[in-house]
């Protein structure tokens, strides 16, 4: 079994490693295939471990991308006379004007997006269940929209962001930075996992009155866990806009209806509520939308649409959900012959 | 852990590896003897009647070029062709539609989206590809102050669409006796790069002469509606009404502005003649002031179109529905792909960086107007036109050199 | 420029006070489409009180009605005669997606409904948009406009029209609630569905019945919606997130809470978009949502603490 283990570690990383080295053509896609990874993983942690399902985890990858734009420009021009359509500005970034800002950036982006999420957690963590759900979708569209009407950042006309220095056109930069983030992401979360922390959380999915009942902080802890997702998906979000170049409210920093519910339908196909399963989800659903682009163009998202419906309608245990079932014995979880009953593959946090 | 689950991820990543090898790049920058360009354009969309000019204007360039023998390079004559895709009037799709024309289709000399909105968001592509792009739809300004070296732009920039506008109001009004702090404005913009950057030259301008702003909205984003808008302009009786939101947005005012009845004593509009407000609302539309980049009435002309005047009746004699005049939109596109023969003629070559640096030296005369790119890429010898609807027609009434007519003014509605 | 916009607000604010005709506008323009608001958040309240189903692709259906109408009107047909048309194919169509899909969600947790129905509503909306493209549509009725006050309100007769057909329907349902064999079966299965089960109601049907007539009720809404505003594939989320403001805010049962609601948010809407602008319009909605989520949240607190 340990050897199996680290066939998964060892293969995924083989992956990483050696993919754009034999595939250079692909670099920037198999760079969203690790972003697909981040968003799943980051997603879990709210909807599979706590229990709490949020359509509106793309906040934070919004606010990242401005947050991170804002301070690249901000730092070496006025961002309002850079936005300003009047005359604009001209700007030229020397290397080490741009990596320092892209640096200070993605760090002010992942700390603001945790700093929102609090902010928002304080209102919206009274709703439960459905209500959260609607809630934070609510909040997302309206932040793509109140994003797109103010003009310090452009408004609608959007941001364009400093380009990439020097004759490269940091593809292969932004791999590095992307996988190791998605790696950082998941390790992160295999020690978070692993302590107590998510046992709390997991007794707030199980039934929130009583982990409260039992003294268990549940607000800090909620709010605990979205800062973290708000972390990782703040930087994920600066670096996604300075690989896109432009930045624009509705369709890139806060798409709603693709990416946002992108992270809910990955974690779903690969398992919630487990470690591996968002990653296999992303790496699954990833392939399947490029896919899809590829050769059905223009009905990709009737595609991805009714994929979303099946896997809820049919396959709600995912991908890892399924395996458990089937085989529960390589898990370690015990199926007691006598009751017929099976243990709730769903609590187990199995790797 | 189980062989399934190593079974389950071999197969991902198996599925992986086929998938990407499956969305391979096709074909090369010259096909045998025809040359390939690539567009992103909108065929659908707020920005369709619009992308479909331009798309009218680029095959007609090409058809031209085409039948005048084609383009010459090392000896040989090549012909062009041109791949579209609809980018549905959304930026991030243009994006990825262009990124897919430069990695999968293997273009490498593209032509440019309709409006500044999607050129902004295709420029860091082919900027990043190092793709150079000829672009006639994106006239803001907030493109040209990047450092962006691949790309060029035919057309003159948006602050100076309604510049003249505002100071025809100013002159007017204070003939009549009227202070500066008295002449009100009303404005309705779309909230996309081009109109804010021509709403930023007209705030400037009101400014500069003094004016006052009492109406400063923006427009719905599927630009159907207004009528919020004019209800204010009803109330307040503003002396002059800008609007600019694509031929979409300049429908919809001006089809309110007859519903509603509005009676302004100036108004000026950007987009007039593409989206054929005159054919639609007839005698109503009189009296609107359209800045225009080029006019069919001017004396330019060139060997491949000939005159100004020529190419308005080879455009009308192609295709339908142009009879009541040809937009500027279709007449800079053919100018883009003029642009593009020139270069490859000059450069003698297909390599991308010396046709590139053929581009950035262009200086030449077309039907459009003459074409020499600033350094920034954005074209420095052509003005702006401001005309007026008079009797259902176009005519020039500034920069009062090239005028044909006398600005009517107060506008009465009929 | 910002203190420039603050200053433009102020000065919408201070012509609604100058012109109070402006008032009436916009209060008339609000409450009209404000009727067709509640309409479609009466089917939601239906779905939701029933069968506990958090309809995503209440919005969707309200536009697939929509083009249905745009469709009729484009040959010729004037589109009120596709109101009835637009609400058999729509109740057809709701029969068809609950047998399939619906049917399988109702037992589960409440989020699985709602992503399934999002689901849904994305595979809609995209179809929407291959089938008619991505521009705005309006079903030409070909209705006039009325002036009234010396030509300082304007209200088209599409909308005054639009308002009586959404009124018509409305008394409509609520005989059809109180008087039919189904409606009271409904009724009955929305207090307590086991105990109409063991009543010989047949809950299976009563399901696929409420959600095939919300359905329906969407599509009547969206063919009047066509006729005095505009469709757009995309459109159905803001429809979606507005039927839930309104039952949020007003409760299941609540029919006149359902149509208060439903007015004052039309009413609202046309007065923010007056006083911020066009831009804000979504926010708002978005904004009242919150609102009211929070407002029940703190209702249903302090009602616990009191029971405690």
């Amino acid at each position: 079994m340990i050897m199996n283990k680290y066939t998964l570690y060892g293969g995924t990383l083989a992956f990483g490693i050696f993919a754009p080295i034999l595939f250079p053509a692909y670099v920037s896609q198999i760079t969203v295939l690790w972003l697909m990874v981040v968003f799943a993983l980051t997603w879990d942690i709210m909807g599979g471990q706590m229990g709490y399902n949020s359509l509106g985890n793309i906040l934070f990858f919004g606010v990242g991308m401005y947050v991170c734009a804002i301070v690249q420009v901000g730092l070496h021009y006025d961002v309002a006379e850079y936005t300003a359509f009047s005359g604009a500005v001209q700007v030229h970034f020397t290397t080490s004007q741009y990596f320092s800002g892209l640096i200070l950036g993605t760090i002010a982006a992942a700390f603001v997006s945790s700093l929102v999420a609090v902010v928002f957690g304080w209102i919206v963590f009274g709703l439960r269940g459905p209500y959260f759900a609607i809630g934070t979708l609510g909040v997302a569209i309206a932040a793509g929209e109140l994003m797109g009407a103010w003009d310090y950042v452009g408004g609608g006309g959007g941001m364009s962001l400093p380009g990439f220095p020097g004759e490269s056109d940091g593809s292969a930069f932004f791999y590095v930075i992307m996988f190791t983030l998605a790696v950082a992401t998941f390790l992160f979360l295999r020690w978070l996992y692993a302590s107590r922390f998510s046992l709390a959380i997991n007794a707030i999915r199980d039934d929130e009155e009583k982990a409260e009942g039992m003294g268990i902080q549940t607000n800090r802890y909620k709010t605990v866990a979205w800062s973290i997702s708000a972390f990782f998906l703040g930087i994920s979000g600066a670096i996604f806009g300075n690989m896109t170049g432009f930045i624009e409210p509705l369709e890139v920093a806060f798409p709603t209806v693709t990416f946002g519910i992108f992270m809910v339908l990955m974690a779903l196909l690969g398992g919630k509520g487990t470690l591996w399963g968002p990653v296999i989800g992303a790496i699954l659903f990833h392939i399947i939308k490029e896919i899809t682009w590829t050769y059905l163009l223009g009905w990709q998202w009737v595609a991805l649409g009714a994929l979303i419906v099946v896997n809820v309608v049919f396959f709600q245990q995912g991908i890892v959900g399924w395996v458990q079932e089937k085989w529960p014995e390589k898990f370690g979880i015990e199926v007691d012959e006598q009751l017929g009953i099976e243990e709730d593959s769903q609590t187990e946090t199995a790797k | 852990m189980s062989t399934r689950r190593m079974f389950l991820s071999a197969l991902a990543f198996g599925v992986a590896t086929a998938g990407l090898i499956a969305t391979g790049p096709a074909s090369a920058k010259v096909e045998g003897d025809t040359i390939v360009l690539g567009s992103a354009i909108s065929f659908t969309g707020k920005y369709s009647s619009n992308g479909i000019h331009a798309k009218n204007g680029y095959n007609l360039a090409v058809k031209r070029i085409n039948e005048m023998g084609g383009v010459k390079v090392g000896g040989k004559a090549y012909k062009m062709k041109i791949i579209y895709y609809d980018d549905e009037s959304t930026p991030a799709r243009g994006a990825q539609l262009a990124e897919r024309l430069i990695k999968q289709d293997g273009v490498k000399f593209m032509l440019g989206p309709y409006s500044s909105g999607l050129t902004k968001a295709i420029a860091p592509v082919t900027e990043k590809h190092k793709i150079p792009m000829v672009e006639s739809e994106g006239a803001a300004r907030s493109l040209f102050s990047q450092g962006y070296k691949y790309l060029f732009a035919v057309l003159s920039t948006s602050e100076q669409y309604l510049a003249s506008s505002v100071a025809l109001a100013a002159k007017l009004n204070m003939k009549k006796g009227k202070k500066p702090g008295d002449i009100t404005v009303a404005m309705a913009f779309e909230n996309d790069p081009f109109s804010l950057d021509v709403r930023a030259g007209v705030v400037e301008d009101i400014k500069k002469h003094g004016l006052k702003i009492v109406v400063d909205d923006k427009l719905p984003r599927d630009l159907s509606d207004m009528t919020a808008t004019l209800t204010k302009v009803r109330a307040l009786k503003p002396d002059l009404l800008v609007v600019s939101g694509h031929s979409k947005g300049a429908a919809t005012a001006a089809r309110q502005i007859k519903e509603l009845k509005i009676n302004v004593p100036m108004i000026a509009m950007t987009h007039c003649e593409s989206s054929k407000i005159v054919n639609k609302y007839g005698s109503s539309v009189d009296g609107i002031l359209c800045p225009t980049q080029w006019s069919e009435t001017l004396p330019n002309k060139d060997s491949t179109f000939g005159s100004a005047m020529d190419y308005d009746k080879t455009f009308k004699a192609t295709y339908e529905g142009y009879e009541k005049g040809v937009p500027y939109q279709s007449a800079q596109a053919s100018a883009a792909v003029m642009v593009w023969k020139d270069a490859f003629e000059r450069a003698q070559s297909f390599d991308v960086e010396k046709v590139r640096d053929a581009l950035a030296a262009t200086n030449m005369s077309t039907f459009y107007g003459n074409i020499k790119f600033s350094p920034a890429g954005n074209n420095i010898a052509k003005p702006m036109f401001l005309r007026q609807i008079q009797d259902g027609k176009y005519h020039v009434v500034a920069p009062l050199d090239k005028a044909t007519h006398p600005v009517e003014w107060p506008r009465v509605p009929k | 420029m910002r203190l420039f916009e603050r200053i433009i607000m102020l000065d919408n604010i201070s012509l609604l006070g100058m012109a109070p005709f402006l008032n009436v506008q916009l209060l008339l323009d609000g409450l009209l489409i404000g009727s067709l608001f509640a309409l479609s958040a009466y089917g939601l309240a239906l779905v939701w009180g029933v069968m506990n189903v958090k309809n995503l692709a209440q919005g969707d259906f309200v536009i697939m009605g929509g083009y249905i109408a745009v469709v009729f009107a484009r040959n010729g047909i004037h589109p009120i005669i596709a109101l009835p048309i637009a609400a058999i194919v729509m109740f057809a169509f709701g029969w068809l997606l609950y047998i399939t899909i619906i049917k399988r969600v109702i037992e589960r947790d409440l989020f699985t409904s709602l992503l399934a129905t999002f689901g849904i509503a994305i595979v809609l909306a995209q179809g929407l948009n291959l089938a008619f493209g991505p521009d705005v549509q309006v079903a030409e009725s070909g209705f006039k406009t009325l002036v009234l006050f010396d030509g300082n309100v304007t209200v088209s007769q599409a909308k005054l029209v639009a308002f009586g057909l959404a009124a018509i329907l409305a008394i409509g349902l609520v005989t059809f609630m109180k008087k039919s064999r189904m409606g009271q079966a409904i009724r009955a299965t929305s207090q307590d569905a086991r105990a109409a089960k063991v009543m010989g109601i047949d809950t299976e049907k009563v399901y696929a019945f409420t959600f095939s007539l919300n359905a329906a009720i969407c599509g009547a809404a969206g063919v009047l919606i066509a006729m005095v505003w505009v469709i757009q594939p995309f459109f159905g989320i803001t429809h979606s997130i507005r039927s839930f403001v309104i039952v949020t805010a007003a409760g299941f049962g609540n029919l006149p809470g359902v149509i208060i609601a439903g007015l004052g948010l039309g009413a609202m809407e046309q007065f923010s978009g007056f006083i911020l602008g066009a831009e804000f319009q979504q926010a708002t909605v978005v904004g009242v949502l919150i609102g009211v989520l929070i407002w029940r949240q703190v209702q249903q607190h302090k009602h616990r603490q009191v029971v405690q």
